[in-house]
């Protein structure tokens, strides 16, 4: 048996310990620039008085959080990581699962972030923001790619997973999406992300919800034009619905509208819709 | 009175064809707590406020405490007469400062318990987003009043706070009872004790503008 050597490249879990560690600080405490740009675009374009006042306040938050080392919301979110791991990485010194757990309660504990994961019935807190809700996937190559995105509660709150019927298509999907959108109003803290996963199952239409919300805002779906299609209508019908940012009324109810998608049963068309709030804290990594 | 204002800021409207004035929220009105039934009968939805005074945070598992002390015959942990409870757990202080970050989160989970500490003297409330028929209801019986703080700008808003201490509940963390001193803090008021609700109106607005 021949082995290829070399294709094969070793990773030390104590690296991705590190790494989730960093990412999840660096998240808490400054935005990409995609979200920045957006927010002042925003700003720009807002009609109503006191949306703007809101956007003002928002985008002078992200300068003091980051003068000041704060996190920019007092909810720092579950720990949710997205670990795209190369099959020709072998990872080495402990397992995946204890290192990505323990570079997020040490996050939490040097980082001055919110504890904020409970028992789901008692509601005593974990102490330490673990578990986090880690969604591995094996792809090719040799690295390992971590996705770090705290996600805060109330937005996380306002969204939903519906088994629509294959009659209802493209017009019940958005029907969907719009009411959610309408019904959350000013409580998931507009100007929203609004991340729509179709099709799979039903779990993996909500895990398609999220992945959507991990892309940089200024970026259409570029799989499918049905979807970029699709992203660009819904955003406009949001923000006609002038909920308006901290639903103080206005011109921007989302920032962005991100759609993926998966083939699903002859029976189904599940449709997620997983909100984000306007701190859309994401941070990448590729060891 | 505790206000610096003669006249309180006029309701903002949220319609484009009749754009609201820059002034009205660069005046933002001061109040201070306690807030009495004067103070609270001159706002409106939809007024800017400036709030200083004192604040006590108190959100999920901290109000089903209270309820339950409240059902008890108990009396509750902290004083609710004239007071302001602010929907919060801040993230934990580093090193020299006063508090981490800190802002509301979503009112509706403690609407099951609201119009009872309402009837029990609770005179406003700081969170954000909508909140049930009976609270409302309650915030109208008691001539109270309930502020949105903008959502996720904490860092920004721990600057207003200039005192904080955990007075009850300890052992929940972020959870537990602070009082907190805060001055300037910015807030919109949401339902006053007219009845009216900005958030509805926000969106009849919008319904009057289409239709």
């Amino acid at each position: 048996m021949r082995l290829a050597m070399g294709a094969v490249r070793d990773v030390d879990v104590v690296i991705i310990a590190d790494k989730v560690r960093e990412l999840f600080i660096e998240a808490s405490k400054s935005l990409g620039e995609d979200v920045v740009c957006a927010l002042e675009k925003a700003r720009t374009g807002e009609y109503s008085e006191l949306g703007r006042f809101a956007l003002d306040k928002i985008i002078e938050n992200i300068e003091i959080a980051k003068d000041e080392a704060l996190p920019l919301c007092q909810d720092t979110g579950i720990a949710v990581l997205f670990v795209r791991l190369g099959q020709d990485v072998h990872l080495t010194g402990g397992n995946l699962e204890d290192a990505v757990q323990k570079g997020v309660r040490e996050a939490y504990r040097e980082g001055y972030l919110r504890k904020s994961v409970c028992d789901p019935l008692s509601r005593t807190n974990t102490g330490d923001n673990t578990p986090a809700v880690i969604h591995i996937e094996i792809v090719e190559g040799d690295r390992v790619q971590l996705i770090a995105m705290p996600k805060g509660g109330g937005s996380e709150n306002m969204s939903s997973v519906k088994m629509l019927t294959p009659s209802e298509g493209l017009e019940g999907i958005k029907r969907h999406v719009i009411e959610t959108v309408r019904q959350a109003g000013p409580n998931p803290c507009p100007p929203i992300i609004v991340g729509v996963g179709i099709g799979g199952t039903m779990e993996i239409s909500a895990l398609l919800a999220k992945k959507a919300l991990a892309r940089q805002l200024d970026l259409p779906n570029q799989a499918d034009p049905r979807l970029s299609q699709l992203e660009k209508e819904l955003k406009k019908e949001i923000n006609n619905l002038g909920i308006g940012p901290q639903g103080y009324g206005g011109a921007v109810t989302a920032l962005a509208v991100h759609a993926e998608m998966m083939p699903c049963h002859i029976a189904s068309l599940p449709v997620a819709i997983n909100i984000q709030c306007h701190v859309a804290r994401h941070r990448e990594t590729v060891i | 009175m505790n206000r610096e204002h003669e006249t309180p800021a006029q309701n903002v409207k949220c319609n484009p064809d009749e754009p609201v004035k820059a002034e009205n929220i660069q005046k933002a009105v001061r109040i201070h707590t306690p807030l009495t039934d004067e103070i609270c009968t001159a706002l409106r939805a939809g007024d800017a406020v400036l709030l200083s005074g004192t604040v006590f945070t108190a959100r999920d598992v901290a109000h089903r405490r209270i309820s339950e002390a409240l059902q008890r015959g108990e009396g509750p942990p902290v004083p609710l007469e004239g007071e302001t409870i602010f929907y919060a757990g801040p993230t934990p202080a580093p090193p020299a400062r006063t508090i981490g970050s800190v802002g509301p989160t979503t009112s509706g989970r403690m609407d099951i318990y609201t119009p009872a500490l309402l009837d029990a003297g609770l005179k406003g409330m700081i969170g954000k987003g909508k909140r049930s028929a009976a609270v409302r209801e309650a915030i109208r019986r008691n001539r109270a009043v309930y502020f949105a703080a903008i959502g996720g700008v904490a860092a920004l808003l721990s600057r207003c706070v200039t005192a904080a201490e955990v007075i009850a509940y300890e052992d929940l963390g972020t959870e537990a009872i602070r009082r907190l001193s805060i001055a300037d803090f910015p807030l919109i008021v949401i339902n006053d004790p007219e009845g009216r609700d900005l958030y509805e109106e926000v969106m009849k607005n919008v319904c009057d503008r289409q239709s």
